[in-house]
């Protein structure tokens, strides 16, 4: 059967294929609809896991134990599961393991464009990349293969273009896969210096067998046309170059680590000049130059963003696409949501000019006029660490006005052991977690705190409360967002003690109700053109030349416009 | 047939999605190779977001790039005017004259452009220009203003109408089809 599939959506068709059970994710734009889609067959075990590395782990223990299992994150997860990463690799596997990561050049919805081919290099992994739903399909059949047959864990790389584009596929029957024996092999699966020492033998090994058969893997395949010009691509950027220059030689490279040594050196004999096309960093192109052929690349090429057809064609052929230049606009960014719980706490963080380490989240946007309520953005968790980082460098007067932010999600990710370090080394931060009950950015996925699994079934709810008193935090208030008066009682209070506090503020993220209430609109005859309304930042109020507005389409009906308007101009229709 | 491109723009949350759905359902049924590419996962309402469409014997590229497209069917009057560049000299442009401003406007740091209908013209002077949403207000329910503009789509497409008919009917719920098919065929008497 023939099928339009989202590239993620086919690597979980792939998994499912594949005889994968057991399915493992923390969500990550572009990856998350995979494991949601994973979710949705019965034969799959699939789980939100509170982070990547455990994620990893989990999947690991599913492999050694005898299943094959997948798992999927985005290119800064990577960083978090770097650790059993590096490891697995020398490990090897029981039942096939394969980790798929989603790189995201031009940053649409990420906080660096890093490229996770590296960690392929540096860990000994083969990385597969495909180019389209249909090979994103079957490479992940062919990654589980790998995996058992050279003992390794597999990566699949992606990036948005293939995540999230989608092209047309064939559908398969899910494989017979039992379960692999389990036994116990401490030569193989206790790291410790010893045995890690002979394994990591087995890792060059396998590296040179798998360089060596990667010269006839199917999915490295060449295709001769015009040999003034050959092309050495993968994944996305094949796509484009077949669409700039369809008549030129291919190379189309379907596994990218390692890389097939004798190919390269026979195309390259072929075609009179040879164009490595690659988006971020010249992984391929220092590789190939290392063995003396003369390749044209990032000389080129630029390692920021994506490439396109137009700028392949330009380039290359030096045909400049005749195109009229963009218009100047007004920029739009997204925005939080009307009616975004995380509006309050930051409306009255700005009134108290308080400095914030900010984290990930829907909340990173409101570094952005006007709320501007946080001051830096690194990584996930990050918030925490670096406001007791702040307060050790400039001392407690500073840190009375300094809170951390960090989202429900991103705490249970990666907060809580910097809140242990504040306890441990007697810091006095005050940490504020926005608990709109879901992780919000990436598009609304249940977590350990929401009391669902991704399958959808009902558990017990992280106690967030309880658990970071056992952290040994002993003032621990919860508010509500939206009752500014108390928010900016609590954080007052809370930021002048001398003992670490955190603020929980809960408020479910106003996409998660179906149901809105009544829009509200302004009185013309009250209003007093103040504008302190517009300091919320919410979109669905404007100033119009003749006066504020509310824009009924947007509107969700929150009233938090209602609360900060001191000359009660803003009504509810009908009230 | 060589590739067509569809470049489909709006401001996040206004429905450009099922759009995107009922091409790929449509072009499918019609036995293209199809290809659709649009940025998932930002949950928050309120961005520019933008959904390329590509339907041919067979499709490379999943993007719409500058100066290539043969539609464009923007959701709202300044992302028209965003995107417009993307037309190929020929390209044929179908416009919700909604205006939404963004948060830039909004805190006054620009004004939300008043002439946007001349430098559209200017680059398109066949652009159908037209308030879907008065449409849809019309109809009854705000949301199916997206369904009057695949109407419009439709019309300048040259598919027999009973084709899109049956994509609509596998995109939208049971429920709200009814209205869907009256907002389509609204569209579709357009022009
Ligand atoms: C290591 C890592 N994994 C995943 C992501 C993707 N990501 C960005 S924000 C976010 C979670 C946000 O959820 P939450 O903290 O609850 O805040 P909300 O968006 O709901 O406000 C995720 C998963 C990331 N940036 N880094
Ligand atoms: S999705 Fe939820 S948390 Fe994110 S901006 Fe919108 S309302 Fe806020």
């Amino acid at each position: 059967m023939k099928r339009l599939m989202l590239g993620n959506e086919a690597i979980a068709r792939g998994a499912y294929e594949a005889g994968v059970r057991v399915a493992t994710a923390y969500p990550g734009t572009p990856s998350t609809e995979i494991t949601e889609f994973a979710a949705k067959y019965d034969e799959i075990y699939a789980e939100w896991s509170p982070n990547e590395k455990v994620a990893l782990e989990v999947a690991i223990g599913a492999s050694f134990a005898g299943a094959r299992a997948m798992v999927a994150m985005k290119h800064v997860g990577l960083n978090v599961a770097a650790d059993p990463l590096f490891t697995v690799s020398y490990t090897g596997v029981n039942a096939g393991l394969v980790i798929v990561v989603a790189d995201d050049p031009g940053m649409h919805s990420s906080q660096n464009e890093q490229d996770s081919r590296y960690y392929a290099r540096a860990s000994q992994v083969p990385m597969l990349e495909p180019a389209d739903s249909q090979e994103a399909l079957d490479f992940v059949k062919l990654a589980f293969e790998l995996s058992e047959k050279y003992d390794t864990p597999v990566l699949i790389r992606l990036t948005t273009r293939v995540a999230h584009s989608q092209s047309i596929v064939t559908l398969g029957q899910r494989a017979h896969v039992p379960l692999k024996e389990y036994k116990k092999l401490p030569d193989k699966n206790v790291m410790m210096p010893a045995m890690a020492r002979k394994r990591h033998v087995e890792v060059e090994r396998r590296m040179k067998a798998l360089a060596e058969a990667a010269n006839d893997l199917w999915i490295n395949r060449v295709e001769m046309g015009d040999t003034s010009i050959g092309i050495i691509a993968s994944g996305i950027t094949y796509q484009y170059a077949k669409e700039a220059l369809p008549n030129a030689s291919f190379l189309k490279l379907g596994m990218i680590n390692p890389l097939p040594r004798r190919l390269i050196e026979s195309f390259a004999s072929k075609v009179r000049k040879l164009c490595v096309l690659e988006e971020l960093e010249p992984v391929l192109e220092e590789q190939i130059k290392s063995w003396g052929i003369p390749v044209i690349g990032k000389e080129i090429f630029p390692v920021q963003g994506e490439l396109s057809a137009n700028m392949i064609l330009e380039k290359i052929a030096g045909k400049a696409p005749d195109v009229r230049p963009a218009q100047d606009l007004p920029p739009r960014p997204p925005v939080m949501c009307p009616g975004c719980p995380h509006r309050g706490i930051y409306y009255v963080m700005k009134k108290l000019r308080l400095h914030a380490t900010g984290d990930i989240g829907c909340y990173t946007l409101g570094a952005l006029p006007p709320l501007e309520a946080i001051d830096t953005c690194v990584c996930m968790g990050a918030s925490v660490g670096m406001a007791h980082g702040m307060e050790k460098a400039r001392g407690k007067d500073f840190s009375r006005r300094l809170v951390a932010v960090i989202g429900d999600s991103t705490f249970i990710h990666s907060g809580i052991t910097g809140l242990i370090d504040i306890v441990y080394n007697q810091g006095a931060s005050t940490v504020v977690i926005l608990d709109n009950s879901t992780t919000g950015m990436t598009g609304h996925q249940d977590h350990p705190g929401t009391g669902r699994t991704i399958k959808g079934e009902a558990v017990p709810p992280l106690n967030l409360v309880n658990l970071i008193k056992a952290i040994g935090i002993e003032h621990v208030r919860v508010v509500d967002p939206f009752d500014l008066e108390e928010v900016e009682k609590v954080l007052k209070e809370e930021t002048q003690r001398e003992e670490p506090s955190v603020v929980i503020a809960q408020r479910p993220c106003a996409l998660l109700s179906k149901e809105m209430k009544a829009p509200l609109s302004i009185d013309e005859d009250i209003c007093r053109l103040c504008g302190v309304c517009l300091r919320l930042g919410c979109p669905a109020i404007e100033k119009k030349p003749d006066g504020m507005h509310i824009n009924q389409a947007l509107c969700n009906g929150c009233g938090l416009c209602i609360k900060v308007c001191k000359f009660g101009a803003i009504r509810r229709a009908g009230e | 047939m060589d590739t067509r491109s569809i470049l489909i723009v709006g401001v996040g949350g206004q429905g450009t999605l099922l759009a995107s759905r009922v091409l790929g359902s449509l072009f499918v049924d019609l036995g293209y190779d199809v290809k659709i590419s649009e940025v998932h996962g930002m949950a928050q309402r309120g961005g520019s977001v933008v959904t390329h469409v590509r339907y041919g014997t067979k499709v490379f590229s999943p993007l719409v790039e500058p100066g290539t497209a043969d539609i464009l069917l923007a959701f709202e009057k300044m992302e028209a005017l965003r995107w417009i560049h993307f037309l190929k000299e020929q390209g044929r442009a179908i416009i919700n004259s909604q205006e939404i401003e963004p948060m830039s406007v909004i805190m006054g740091a620009y004004e939300y452009p008043k002439d946007l209908e001349d430098k559209i013209r200017k680059v398109c002077p066949g652009a159908v220009l037209f308030d879907a949403l008065a449409v849809a207000k019309e109809l009854g329910n705000i949301k199916v203003a997206n369904m009057v503009l695949i109407g419009v789509l439709a019309r300048l497409l040259d598919i027999a109408p009973q084709m899109w008919e049956k994509a609509i009917k596998t995109v939208v719920p049971p429920k709200t089809l009814e209205i869907n098919l009256r907002a389509f065929h609204r569209g579709y008497n357009w022009i």
